[in-house]
């Protein structure tokens, strides 16, 4: 069977299979549709986790920044793990114990008031929207790539599936169809890395492979053999980095807390049955999440390794199948400076901006011909950073169903995702802003049907920003994780360990963090991208690890105005007293 | 079980009991020693000391190296799994735990 068919195979499978747990699951009260009724398995809720947090940044695009990053790229190993500890010790178990249904749940009413209420869902909402643009772009990447089908139809039919499972099911359906999706997902992001790892070291398994000899009988490791090759070549060194320790230092952190405040993955631990099982549950979570992390800087290595040997100084008339095919959907594009035939992989682009090509006729070797300015540096190679995990089986010419189980792969972990944060959406919408603020007589059906139009509405959003994804979004990925380190984070966590934080302080607090942090990426990224260099920066902090800074002046803040302001009512402090104690939780209840 | 210190001036402490005030001081040191180790393996010895680590090596590894990509990974698990028992056992020693029957 060829590879084209074998891929309909597992990816329609895989999509039967979404659909079949969505309508078995499907929800019947706001309970179920925003928690799961609240009664979910630690275990089930740590995979579910696990899918809804992996997304395609994680899938596919997280080992190919690492492939070009090496030792920078560890930001993105250790911030996106370590988040979970936070998470563990400081938040999951006292939101569980408190017991509503969303993030503006708890900040509206442990800071007793609606601004601070909808202030949380202006947050939750731009975090959100900022993150499943990206999802719905990776389902249409691999769509575009895999399937043949263009872009937009991908997209579609992705958010076709999505709109099955997520307003149907709501929650419970989510739940159930994220533990599918993080087996696919898992699957097929081990098993060409078991086998790379096989291939390249002799050591199946990759954690320990990157560690080992390369079995071509020079007797280098891996990673010296990669910073000689990479240094030959004039690039950096891979165990070498070339950020500065404190941007290094500040994005680790911003991406920490970042996710431990991110509200869809929050959310996740509000469906277990009692506050001991929320800290477990975050524990299987990093358990799966860590299988796919410790395996990912060793597939970037690999990927950096095996595309340098294929690729460079190779003829193009006999570039392997995956590189034109590639070149074919844009993502890497090559352009013969010295008219030799063949392509010379250097440090520097090869060309200015983004491939634009020309529609009429062939360069000398049959290349696709380019209409950008070329540079001046030695450098003919583009490429994608978000192909090499895609194209990662393709370069280590394995089998076709690996491939196809890639491409099902990439499809669950950017689905999964996204309907993780539709969910957060549409209850943001449907309970905080309905229910809580401007409709409290709202009745339980009325409110159902309210979370299933905002998904609804949600999907239709996401869907057209994935289609034509605005040139921002790529842009502003740090957005999400440096607002919500800088806006929710802090709140959530005063909530719980200061009992004097009060309604002002916290909302004096969130407005600074997130406006100092809106100001700061906006201006770089988005108004005067030309000034975007390390000596402008704030004591030397990109704009990815910003949220930091933004996080300690929300405290500083926060902490400043209460002390001045009034100390919060007795009730509130029976609250916190009581989410400090596991004793006695209830089940979300109904309204 | 430690004393609870009664001059303690925090605010609204009136509404706290001696134990459930010993109960949370021990949370917050426990909380206090994981998250110092969480510190240490990621920036610590990922970040911070990682050039004087890099020295060494585990396998292939340049130390620093390892625990930035794999190490505070590892850690990060044990810290979790720590937590879960050690403050269950704290929960069950206040009688505050949320153990069934």
């Amino acid at each position: 069977m060829d590879t084209q068919t074998l891929i309909y195979i597992f990816v329609g499978l895989s999509f039967a299979l979404y659909i079949g747990i969505a309508i078995w699951s499907r929800a019947g009260t706001t309970s179920e549709f925003y928690v799961a009724g609240g009664g979910v398995n630690p275990v089930v809720n740590g995979m579910a986790t696990a899918a809804d947090w992996m997304s395609a940044a994680s899938f596919i695009s997280m080992a190919g920044l690492i492939a070009f990053l090496g030792y920078d790229g560890s930001v993105y190993l250790m911030g996106w793990t370590g988040g979970y500890v936070l998470l563990a010790l400081l938040l999951a178990p006292y939101l569980r114990k408190f017991g509503e249904f969303t993030v503006p749940d708890f900040i509206g009413t442990r800071y007793y008031s609606r601004t601070a209420r909808v202030v949380a869902v202006i947050c939750l909402i731009f975090i959100s929207f900022t993150y499943i643009a990206g999802q719905m772009r990776g389902v249409g990447i691999v769509f575009s790539r895999f399937l043949d089908v263009p872009i937009l139809w991908g997209v579609i039919i992705g958010m076709g599936i999505v709109f099955i499972y997520a307003v149907l099911g709501g929650m419970k359906g989510i739940t159930y169809t994220q533990v599918a999706q993080y087996c696919v997902l898992i699957f097929a992001y081990m098993v060409p890395a078991f086998f790379i790892s096989f291939l390249i070291t002799g050591n199946p398994i990759p954690a320990l492979g990157l560690g080992s000899e390369v079995n071509d009988g020079s007797g280098l490791y891996v990673l010296e053999k990669l910073d000689l090759v990479l240094t030959d070549l004039g690039f950096a060194a891979y165990t070498d980095g070339s950020k500065s320790t404190i941007d290094v230092f500040c994005i680790t952190m911003a991406l920490m807390v970042g996710t431990a405040g991110l509200p869809h993955v929050i959310v996740r631990f509000f469906t277990v049955p009692k506050a001991s099982d929320a800290r477990k549950s975050a524990g299987w979570a990093l358990l799966f999440i860590a299988l796919l992390y410790v395996t990912a800087g060793s597939v970037g290595a690999f990927a950096s390794l095996n595309f340098i040997d294929t690729v460079n100084e190779q003829s193009y008339a006999e570039a392997p199948e995956w590189f034109t095919n590639w070149e074919a959907n844009d993502l890497i594009a090559w352009r013969d400076k010295n008219d030799d035939g063949r392509m010379q992989y250097r440090p520097g682009d090869a060309f200015e901006g983004a491939p634009v090509f020309s529609e009429s006729g062939e360069g000398a070797s049959g290349e696709r011909v380019l209409e950008n300015a070329a540079t001046d540096n030695e450098n003919e190679v583009y490429v994608d950073r978000d192909i090499m995990v895609l194209a990662n089986p393709e370069i280590a010419n394995l089998p076709g169903w690996v491939i196809a189980l890639v491409a099902a792969g990439g499809l669950a972990a950017a689905l999964s995702t996204a309907a993780g944060l539709l969910l957060v959406i549409s209850s943001s919408v449907s309970h905080d802003l309905l229910m809580k603020t401007f409709r409290p007589d709202i009745t339980e059906k009325g409110e159902l049907l309210a979370a299933r139009i905002a998904a609804t509405a949600a999907i239709v959003v996401a869907g057209y920003l994935g289609i034509y994804p605005p040139g921002w979004v790529a842009q502003v990925v740090a957005f999400a994780f440096g607002l919500a380190a800088a806006s929710l984070f802090p709140a959530i966590f005063m909530g719980i360990f200061s009992m004097r934080m009060n309604r002002e302080g916290a909302i004096a607090g969130m407005v600074t963090g997130l406006v100092f942090t809106f100001l700061y990426i906006a201006w770089f990224k988005l108004w005067a991208p030309a000034a975007n260099v390390e000596a402008n920066w704030l004591l030397g902090i990109s704009p990815e690890g910003i949220g930091v800074v933004g996080m300690v002046i929300n405290f500083a803040v926060a902490t400043v105005v209460a002390s001045l302001t009034k100390a919060p009512p007795a009730n509130i402090r029976k609250l916190v007293d009581n989410i400090r104690v596991p004793r006695g939780a209830q089940k979300p209840h109904m309204h | 079980m430690d004393e609870p210190d009664r001059r303690d001036t925090e605010p609204f402490s009136e509404e706290q009991s001696p134990m459930r005030k010993a109960y949370w001081r021990a949370n917050i040191r426990l909380l206090a020693t994981l998250l110092s180790i969480w510190f240490a393996a990621s920036f610590g010895a990922g970040i911070l000391f990682r050039d004087f680590l890099d020295q060494f090596s585990i396998g292939g590894y340049p130390l620093g190296f390892w625990f930035a990509q794999q190490g505070a990974i590892y850690v990060f698990l044990a810290l979790i799994l720590i937590y879960v028992v050690a403050m269950h056992r704290i929960e069950r020693k206040f009688d505050v735990d949320d153990d069934d029957g």
